[in-house]
Parts: C-alpha cells; structure tokens; sequence
C-alpha cells in the first residue's frame, strides 16, 4: 500500500479498500521504522491522526477530500508547529501561520505526518550538517548497496543529498506519497535524483513562498517530490497559482486536469547541452544520459546538441549571489523577537554578536561574512553588479537555445549517484555545494522549471536520476516529457522502490 | 568699522537680523574680517512624512498614534521568517499625488532597495527603501517669507526636490536608564513614510522653515500626511554647512531631533553659525550628526549611530518593480486599472493647491497679500472668512481686518484653533452689517466683539441694547452735545477761528469720548465746523 503512487492511493481511498486514519498509520509507522535515516525533526503522529480521522468521517459522508500522507521540509512554516530549520538560532519557534503551499495541501484533506530534516537553513548540498545530524539515504540499506560493502551499515551509508534530503529520504522510504523541498540552486532536484524519486523544481513565482523561510529570495521556489511524474503534476496543479501574500507570484497558465497518457514524441526538440559535460561528471551517469539522450532519438523526438556557453560561470556567481540574499535574510535573527537569545546582555550590539555566533553554524556564518563582504559599497559593482550581469546572460543562454525550436534540455541532474558519507564530508560544505550544485543552479539563475527522474541504477546500486529543463511557465510540457522519459526508462526502479521497505527491516 | 561682534548666545537677535537683511547679509562682520567674500550658509533638507493612510506600507496592520505598545504589529512587521512584504498601492498613490503637487517627474517604474544597519527597532536588520530609482524625481517647492520692519514685503523662493522615495519607518526604543534596558514598540514599524530631499540651495533658517512650512500646508491640503511636526509625522533633517560663494561646499553636518519649524529655524541659524567660528578660529567642521537642544538652542554631537556605517545596499527581491501608469489607456492588457496607480485619475483628484489659494484670495476679494497667507496658514479659517464675506454686504477688505485682527487675535491669545471660536461667522456678519449700516460706529464695535467672545449666547442686537451702544443719529441731541462742548471750550474755539483747524480735532474727540463712541465722526465734524464758523 505504501508503494502505491497518489493517484493509485487515492482510488484506494475511494474504493473504500483502505481508510484515511489506516494509510496516516502506515505511515508513521514506517516513520517509526525508518528512525535510522533520521529523516524527519518533528512527527506530528497526533494531529495527523486527529486529521486523518477528520477526512475520514468526510469521506463516509461522501464529499470528503483524500487523506494523502504528505511530509513537508522543515523551512516551511506551519501554525503551532515548532520549525527550528535545522537552526539552534529557531530552535522553539513556533510559527503562528502556515505557509501558503501547506495551506493549499491541507486544504486538500492532505495529511501532515511530519516536517522533514534539512541542513541549517537549507545551506548546503549534503543534509549531513544540520543541528539534527545527517540524513542517510535509504539505498544505502538494499540488499544491493549492502552486498558490496565490506563495513558496518552505521558507518558505511550513503547521503541524500540537499538541501531537502529529508524529504527525499521519506519519499524513498515510503514514509509519505509526496514531500515538500524547496529548491534554491538545486536542493530539491539533487536529493530527488540521489534517493530516486521525481523531484520537480517549479518556474519561479508559480508556487508561493509566502511562509517560505527564505535562502535566496529571488531563486527559491517550493519543490515537489513523488515517485511518479504524474503525482508531481497532479500536486503542482494543487500549489500553483498567484498569491497576494507574495508579489513574485504569477497566474498559472491553465493545464488540462492531467497529464496526457499518450502524445508524440516525435514532436519534441530535446537539447542536449554540450558543456554540462562536465569535469568529475561519472561514467555511470554520462552513460546513461547518452542511453536516454539515444532513447528519445530513437523514438523520434529530434535531438540536437546546443551550447549554453556562460555555464561555467554560473555557479561562482550563484555562490556570490546566494550569499549577499543570505547575508541580508539573516540579519533579522537578532535573538529579539523570536528564536535563540544569548544572555549575554551588557550592550545591544554584543547581544545580537553572541546571540548569532552561538547559535549560526561555520556555513552560515561563513556566507553571512561573504555576503556582507560583497555588498560593500567598494565591492558591489565588483561582485554582486557583475554577478547579476552573468545572471542576466544565462538566463538569455537559455532563451536563445529555446528560441531555436528546442522544447527541453537533458542533462544530468548530479555528477554522480550519492557519495559515502564519510567521503562527502572529507571537503567543506563550500566545496560540496559547488560541486554538487554544478548542474542544478544555472535553472534558478534564469527561473526555469526543471525536474528530474530517477532513470537507473549505479553499478554501486544507488539511483542516478536525469534532469529535464524547460520553458518559462511551461511546466506542464516539461512533465509530459518527463512522464514519457519515465515510462519508457524507469518503471524498474518504481518497483525496487516497493521492495525496498521489506528489504531495510532486514538490517534494522 | 570695527568687529562688529553679535551677541549669538540670543536667539531673537539672529532672527531680527536675518528677517532685515538679505540672508548672506547677515555675516559681513566676517567678511570683512578676513577681507575675503563673506562665508554663507547651505541649507538642505531631508524630510520623512509619514504616509497618512490606515495600513502599513508592506502588511495590513492599522497605523494609529498613541495606540497601546505592540498592538499593531503583524507577522511581517516583527520579521518573522517567511513572510514577504506586499505593497500598499494608497501609499503609492499618496506619494505620486505629492510628487504631482511638487511639480515632480513621476518615474513610471522604481524599484526598492534593502538598506542594511543593526537596529532595535527595525526587526528586519534592514529597511526597505527606494536608493536607485524613486518614485518621484527633480520637483519644485515654492515658498514665501516676509521681509521688511513691518514684514510685509514678500520674497518668493525655490527650492529643487531632487527626489520622494517610497520607504519604510522604524518602530520606536524607549530607554528606561534607571532599570538600564530598553523597550522596543513596533506599531510604527513599517509605517509607510515618504522621504523628501530638498537640494542645499536654501542659506538660513528663515528659508527653510518657510520652506517646510509650505509643504506642510501642500501636504495637509493633500490629505497625504498630517504633517504635525511635534506628533512625529514630520521629521525634519538639516544638512548644514558653510563656505565662501564660488567656492566648494564645505563639509557638512546633519542635524537632527527637530520637533517643529520654530526649531528648524533656530537650529539651521546656530549651525550656521557654529560653523563659522569653527572655521575663523582654524578648526576644522567633523562630517557628523548633531542633535539640536531646544532648550540651550544648540546643536550637540550625537553619538552617531551611522558612523562609518555601510548600508550595503542591494535591490529588494521580493518586490516587482513598481509600475505607475500615465493614463487608464496605458494599462496593459491582463491588468485591472482598478488595481493599479494611474497617474491622470491622480492629477484629477488635486486639490487646490496653498498658491493657487492665496493667488484666488488676493484676486477675488482684493485683500493684501500677507492677510492671505494668514487665511491659508489656519486650518478653517478660509471657510470662515468667505462665509463672512457671504452673509454681510461689507467689502471683503473690512472683513478681512476683523478676521485677522479681531477673531485671529482672540484665538492665539487663548491658544484656539478657528473651529473653537466662540463667535459664529453668521455673529461676526450680523456685527460688521450693524457697522456697515451706521447702526454702531467701529470702535464701539469692537467693544461688542469682546463682549460677544465673552458671553456667545447673546445675539448683537442684545448686547448693544443691554449696553445701550446704538449710534445717536437723532440730530437735535447731537446739536445738543456738540454745543455743549464748544460752549465749555471757548480758548480751542478761539484758536481754531484763529486759523488752526486741526484743533478741531480735540473738540470731537471730546464728543467722541462723551457719547462712548456712539456718534459719527463726519456728521460731527460737519456740526462743529458750523459751530465755530
């Protein structure tokens, strides 16, 4: 039941075969089980059953909305509900508003089982560094990862990925039949295509950020992870739309009320760019995104390579970029009106220095100095002027490949499928991110939608996923094209996903 | 001519001088002094208005003074994480109804900027403002003083408004030293202000007080800020600084915690001042705030939170860039005209501006000019003049002198607005006509006036009767009276026969003081005249 995708739970729900209240218990229960991965800061097991029993009683009177599990990453604000994101600097707070995206949801009759473990407040590519601890990637416990190892399970796993590797995990983990990530240079799509689930990253301004707690305002959007490109459609038509509580916010285009099960590919231009052929790029993934790229072209669509030549740049002005938007949204955690307050009290200014510095980590810390630095009125042109220009030219990279007839691009989502824990952590967090991020944040830097799909399986028997960018506002195409590329490439994986909830207890 | 030193410790003496003499005039002790060009001051200004409107510039939280601490504070004015500002299009329009009134170019797209300092009572760590592109850019202000011993010859001036930008207030700290600690109350933060700069071109305090006095009344006139100085809806900036014309700008200060024109005026003139004896005793002027002193009247150092302060300034992501309309027309497809700011629907709500009113005063009833900057200057007085002027025959020249002699006088000397006037412009008609008509004579009517301020129950016709004031036009009793004082004047009589009519002048008064004013002057003078012939 739990492997179900939403549409198939959904008919459950319908048919009677399966209550609101039974589904809600599954789930926590496989929260229970799956504690190890450490996926989940808050379970909300009380008022999810309270819900659950809600959508139920609806549900007998015939008008109900379905009861869907659903885990939401831990920088969106919910009503009485503590979101420390992943911060000592929040840890208590307890937002008096839900975010607009969970507003919508539950509005749906969804129901919250948990808020999901992230990295401080979303900055990184790791979820390893977080005041919660890591997160573990859950093909780190199949029978096929574990065959290959020589060492203990506690000491050679995995990661998620990030920044929404909580999400990802409970997804994979079959902890909930959708998740809400938030994607700012790729944290939703990196840990989607590392633990194998769709990961959608929306254009920018269709989904709210109202209740959002920001990273970089003016490329976060609220991400979207199911185990099926339909169910991520079939949840973006639920969030997107303009909300008057966030004035980046845009009409969505009307979508028909799904995806078409049937269309012709052979309609389609795929992109194939050619420098995200980049260094450190795997074999196991080069190879299948040649496999895939050989699949559409054998199919019909026609593909063609094309050149985003400002790539390379991208990534060091999204770091600049990210870090002046960080240095000004962290200058309200000041200990005053909410969250962590040093008690040290001899003067205003050496309560906010030791309020901040007790409680930020080495990584926020360090992008609040680099922020601040490259805000200065003698860097700004030199830095954030410049960096914006080379924002300015990607985003036309972009547009010009697609004025040339090219409907999507493909290309991988990470370098490669998840590193060993213990690996990952040997470089920095900074390192991390911009290798992690190399393939990812060129999207937010031009507003585009994206989404990856999990399309094999390493030789290490972890997912590598391939990434699909679209047009402006043309989400809907693009996950027509990803159901197709889905359909035809990873219906295997779906079914290890099933298996995999039998497999865990095996070690655990 | 000798250092002619100025006693500068008095205040009124500094006003008195600049009042008499043009404004760079006031230093020529300096001048020649040093035998070079006089030093001058430069004035600019910067002003915050706030935005009379009933919510926030970002969230829907009411604005109110004087409301409980904290009780107007929504989710996005404490910065809780997560919460995203959302444009108030009211305090759009207020800013571009003031830009039209101050003859400003109204930027059809600005942005908003975030400007960064650590502050108790901005939550954010920064305030969101307008540094790039204002809303409203190279204005005009006009503005008048008097001049002259009577102080009635008006100067007109200009000053050039370089920008209005769109920007949110703080909230207030209140430091409680005796408990050491201090408390922050955010009803005011997020308060939509509107920051005025006034390019350096005035040179004394006397300008710029004129100068914000007449913004005042534009902005008043407006509806978009009530512009109290004391209550804090306007706060006024001097940016002060001396050199010798032809010359650079010298370095300057700022100068602030000013709390009402009077103030302004005092505290540019000290600065000034300060300034000089800096410099003519070979100091250097530190590039500082100053707080002014109202009571020693000085300008003091403040500890300056700004210092060396980097604003790190970078552009706002969460607001789209404001888009202002020239007309309905020039609305694009796929937005409503309702929901956005169109500048002719603005320019139609105007109203009549303080110039055009004074210039509509002078050239419809024929009144002098200062008595229509006084009209203007009182809230209702206006009103109250023209009903005056409607309900009685009397030219609107007599009216005008009991407005602003009698009933202005009374007002101030009680501290009354015009709306508490005990005496009804319907009363003070009914008075005038009885002058008019030669029913009282003038000064008998002003005694009336007292008596109607004091006792606004009782009509006109009641209080002459009661005090028996009515004019004695019976001709037999003013032969009567006329003849008695020449008959117990007989050495006046006599001069007067001898050629020297002006002592003519006595013996009426001697009427007039006899009959309490109650007789006419000319008919008297016609009897006497024929008396003593």
């Amino acid at each position: 039941m739990l492997g179900l995708s939403i549409r198939e739970v959904s008919q459950a729900l319908r048919d009677g075969r399966v209550s609101a209240t039974e589904l809600c218990r599954k789930c926590i229960n496989q929260i229970q089980r799956t504690r190890y991965l450490n996926a989940f800061i808050t379970i909300t097991e009380e008022t999810a059953m309270e819900q659950a029993q809600r959508t139920d009683s609806r549900l007998r009177t015939g008008k109900g909305k379905k009861g869907i599990p659903f885990s939401v990453k831990d920088n969106f604000c919910m009503e009485n509900i503590e979101t420390p994101c992943a911060s000592g600097m929040l840890k208590g707070y307890v937002p008096p508003f839900n975010a607009t995206v969970v507003q919508k949801l539950l509005d749906q009759g969804a129901v919250l089982v948990g808020k999901t473990n992230l990295v401080e407040f979303a900055m990184g590519a790791g979820s390893t560094d977080g005041v919660f601890g890591p997160v573990r990637n859950p093909w780190s416990y199949t029978s096929l990862y574990r065959e290959q190892s020589t060492e203990d399970p506690d000491s050679d796993w995995a990661i998620t990925g990030g920044s929404s590797g909580g999400s990802a995990a409970a997804v994979a983990s079959l902890s909930s039949f959708l998740a809400l990530g938030s994607d700012t240079g790729g944290s939703t799509r990196n840990p989607g295509s590392l633990c194998g689930v769709v990961a959608l990253k929306p254009t920018y301004g269709l989904l709210s950020r109202h209740g959002l707690i920001p990273l970089v305002n003016s490329m976060d959007v609220p991400g979207i992870m199911t185990r099926s490109v339909h169910d991520a459609a079939t949840v973006l038509r639920i969030l997107q739309g303009r909300d008057e509580r966030d004035s980046t916010t845009v009409q969505a285009p009307s979508t028909p009320p799904r995806l078409p099960e049937h269309f012709d590919i052979r309609d389609i231009c795929v992109g194939i760019p050619k420098e995200y052929h980049a260094p450190g790029l795997s074999k196991d993934t080069l190879a299948q995104w040649s496999r895939v790229a050989d699949m559409f072209e054998q199919a019909g669509a026609r593909v063609q390579e094309v050149s985003l030549p400002h790539t390379q740049h991208s990534i060091v002005c999204y770091h600049v970029l990210c870090c002046c938007e960080v240095a000004s949204n962290m200058a309200r955690f000041d200990g005053l009106e909410y969250g962590h307050c040093s008690k040290v009290d001899s003067s205003t200014d050496a309560m906010y220095a030791t309020t901040r510095h007790e409680v930020f980590n080495s990584v926020v810390r360090r992008r609040i100095l680099s922020g601040n630095y490259f805000l200065l009125k003698s860097n700004y042109e030199r830095y954030f002027v410049k960096a914006q220009q080379m924002r300015r030219l990607i985003a036309e990279d972009f547009k010009n490949v697609f004025r040339t007839g090219i409907d999507v691009l493909l290309t991988p989502t990470t370098l490669s499928d998840a590193a060993r824990y213990s690996d990952f952590i040997q470089e920095d967090n900074r390192t991390r991110s911009a290798q992690e991020d190399v393939f990812t944040q060129p999207v937010n830097m031009a507003g585009l939608p994206a989404v990856t799909v999990p399309t094999a399986l390493s030789h290490r028997g972890l997912p590598i996923g391939l990434q699909l960018i679209g047009q402006t506002l043309q989400d809907w195409k693009l996950l027509t094209v990803a159901q197709w590329m889905e359909q035809k490439k990873s219906a295997f994986i779906r079914s290890k996903v099933q298996q995999n909830s039998k497999i865990w207890k095996y070690f655990y | 001519l000798g250092p002619v030193m100025l006693d500068f410790s008095v205040p009124i003496r500094r006003w008195v001088m600049c009042r008499q003499f043009q404004c760079h005039q006031l230093f020529i002790s300096w001048a020649l002094l040093s035998s070079l060009p006089q030093m001058v001051g430069v004035v600019g200004l910067e002003i915050h208005a706030q935005i009379q409107s009933t919510s926030k510039l970002f969230s829907g939280s009411h604005v109110r003074f004087l409301a409980p601490p904290n009780s107007l504070v929504s989710h996005f004015d404490a910065s809780l994480p997560g919460t995203l500002p959302v444009l108030n299009r009211r305090c759009v329009e207020a800013a571009v109804l003031t830009g039209l009134a101050l003859n400003c170019t109204i930027n059809r797209k600005s942005l908003f900027d975030r400007k960064h300092y650590f502050y108790a009572d901005m939550p954010a760590g920064y305030q969101i403002t307008q540094q790039r592109v204002p809303i409203a850019v190279n204005g005009m202000l006009v503005y008048s003083y008097f001049e002259g011993r009577r102080r009635n010859q008006v100067v007109t001036k200009s000053v050039k408004i370089k920008q209005i930008q769109l920007e949110q207030d703080s909230g207030k700290s209140l430091h409680d030293d005796e408990r050491s600690q201090t408390l922050i109350d955010l009803n005011r933060a997020g308060v939509g202000l509107m920051e005025l700069v006034m390019e350096p071109e005035m040179c004394c305090g006397e300008e710029a007080a004129a100068a914000v006095r007449e913004l005042q009344l534009i902005l008043q006139a407006l509806g978009t800020c009530q512009a109290n100085m004391a209550e804090g809806q306007l706060r006024v900036d001097a940016n002060v600084s001396v050199h010798r014309p032809g010359e650079p700008l010298g370095v300057r200060t700022e100068v602030k915690n000013i709390n009402s024109v009077r103030h302004l005026a005092k505290a540019i003139d000290y600065e000034i001042q300060r300034q000089m004896e800096v410099l003519q005793s070979a100091g250097k002027v530190l590039n500082e705030t100053r707080a002014f002193d109202s009571k020693s009247g000085n300008t003091i150092p403040m500890r300056d939170k700004e210092g060396l302060q980097d604003y790190r300034f970078m552009p706002e992501p969460n607001l789209p860039p404001l888009f202002v309309y020239e007309s309905e027309a020039s609305v694009p497809a796929g937005v409503d005209p309702a929901q956005v700011v169109v500048i002719d629907r603005l320019s139609g709500q105007l109203p009549e501006l303080p110039s055009v009113k004074r210039t509509r005063l002078v050239e419809t009833y024929g009144i002098l000019q200062e008595h229509s900057f006084t009209l203007v200057n009182e809230d209702g007085l206006i009103d109250y003049f023209e009903n005056v002027v409607q309900t009685t025959k009397a030219e609107p020249r007599k009216v005008i002198g009991w407005v602003i002699k009698e009933l202005m006088g009374n007002l101030n000397s009680q501290n009354l607005n015009v709306s508490q006037s005990p005496i009804s412009p319907c009363a003070l008609a009914e008075l005038i006509s009885l002058v008019e008509s030669g029913h009282i004579s003038s000064s008998t009517a002003k005694q009336v006036f007292q008596e109607m301020w004091k006792a606004p129950e009782k009509t006109v016709g009641q209080i002459v009767k009661e005090q028996d004031l009515w004019m004695i036009n019976d001709k037999e009793e003013l032969q009567k009276i006329c003849k008695r004082i020449v008959d117990s004047h007989p050495e006046e009589v006599q001069i007067i026969r001898g050629g020297n009519k002006k002592v003519l002048n006595k013996l009426m008064g001697e009427v007039q003081r006899e009959t309490k004013g109650r007789t006419d002057p000319v008919q008297i003078r016609a009897i006497l005249e024929k008396m003593v012939s």
